[in-house]
């Protein structure tokens, strides 16, 4: 490593001229940067592993719904003389749910802007907003298997209910189980500030609920909108 | 503690300017470039979702193309949600992520097209041809 090394404010200066739409490429005559795990620069920083890592974990837990997505386009047709999809999909709900979702990513992706800024406070903040709107898809999705139970529809009545419940349950089991996760986080940023390891989760906790968005994307259109259109 | 996570910059506040990233954790000199990037990201979404819950209320698109139609706006959405908020890029220290979710990719289509096929298959072969259909049969 050559003992050179440019101040921060004209490493930001060169990178933004070199890299201006931050697409994480550089001149091919440099060096590669420390840290980033290419060449003799050494193993990646730690933020780059766990990052990596969790990634992982993120497919095979996408691999594991596009199992029940599996299942349900095989189920599409058996409704065993039951209520087919175009009966029992309440679009406006939906709509409504997708709405939620898609703003918890949005206060979620906001809250680690702060987080970078080492703002706690705009962190907590879009933390908060971002439980509270996880919370509103999960008691509407709720309220929607609640109404349908009390007409009769449920899992056991056919096939098609089964993998109806099985995908949209797995789901909605993990925004509640995400919705855990980041109130503990909240507690962790609140009682021991925006140290390393607490970064790290809060990166993770970032990747976990985008990715439960982009499973809600083919959940609302595959199951829903496709099953809102009469056949 | 191991030596991997000994980094000198880490106390002295400068390990932002790191050239790499992992997914969702790309280092920046400030806040602006992820909040622009969430903002793109919540506008593309708007404008996609929007877009399929319309081509799924009105009669717009050609009704036997309506699925199709709604696949590809999810399919867009996604690569939306990929880029602005799990910030996939085409960089070069991206390189083991995007491997990852090549591989990803490649086993949930095998998954999904793989049992549609074979069961749709089965279905077709199993069915005795004069049987009425499961829904008829109960008086």
């Amino acid at each position: 490593m050559s003992g050179v090394e440019l101040p921060a404010s004209t490493e930001a200066l060169r990178r933004v001229r070199e890299d201006p739409h931050r697409l994480g490429h550089v001149g091919h005559a440099r060096a590669p940067a420390l840290g980033a795990g290419h060449g003799e620069t050494g193993p990646a920083s730690k933020r780059i592993i766990v990052g990596y890592g969790f990634w992982l974990f993120l497919l095979s837990d996408i691999v594991i719904f596009s199992c029940f997505f599996a299942a349900f386009a095989v189920q599409r047709g058996a409704t065993a003389g039951g209520p087919t999809m175009h009966q029992i999909v309440d679009v406006p709900r939906v709509a409504l749910e997708t709405g939620a979702l898609l703003l918890s990513s949005y206060t979620c992706g906001l809250s680690f802007a702060a987080t970078n800024a080492k703002n706690l406070l705009w962190t907590q903040v879009f933390l908060f907003l971002t439980g509270l709107l996880g919370l509103a898809f999960v008691l509407m999705e709720a309220q929607e298997f609640y109404g349908l139970a009390m007409q009769g529809i449920t899992p056991q009545r056919s096939g098609l209910l089964s993998a109806f419940f099985g995908l949209v349950g797995l789901h909605g089991l993990h925004v509640t189980i995400g919705g855990l996760w980041l109130a503990t986080m909240m507690a962790q940023v609140q009682l021991k500030g925006f140290r390393r390891e607490i970064i790290h989760r809060l990166i993770c906790f970032n990747l976990f609920w985008h990715a439960l968005d982009i499973v809600w994307i083919g959940i609302f259109t595959i199951v829903y909108l496709i099953g809102s259109v009469p056949a | 503690m191991s030596d991997l996570d000994y980094d000198p910059r880490q106390y002295e506040g400068r390990l932002d300017h790191h050239e790499d990233h992992a997914p969702g954790d790309e280092p920046e000199e400030s806040a602006g470039h992820w909040v622009l990037n969430a903002n793109l990201g919540l506008l593309f979404s708007v404008i996609l979702t929007a877009a399929a819950f319309g081509v799924a209320a009105t009669r717009v698109v050609w009704g036997p193309a309506v699925a199709d139609a709604l696949i590809v706006l999810a399919v867009a959405q996604m690569g939306v949600h990929l880029v602005f908020f799990l910030h996939v890029t085409t960089g070069p220290d991206n390189t083991n992520n995007v491997l990852a979710l090549a591989f990803g990719i490649l086993v949930v289509f095998l998954i999904v097209l793989g049992s549609i096929w074979i069961m749709d298959n089965i279905n077709q072969n199993m069915m005795p041809p004069t049987n009425q259909p499961m829904e008829m049969a109960p008086p």
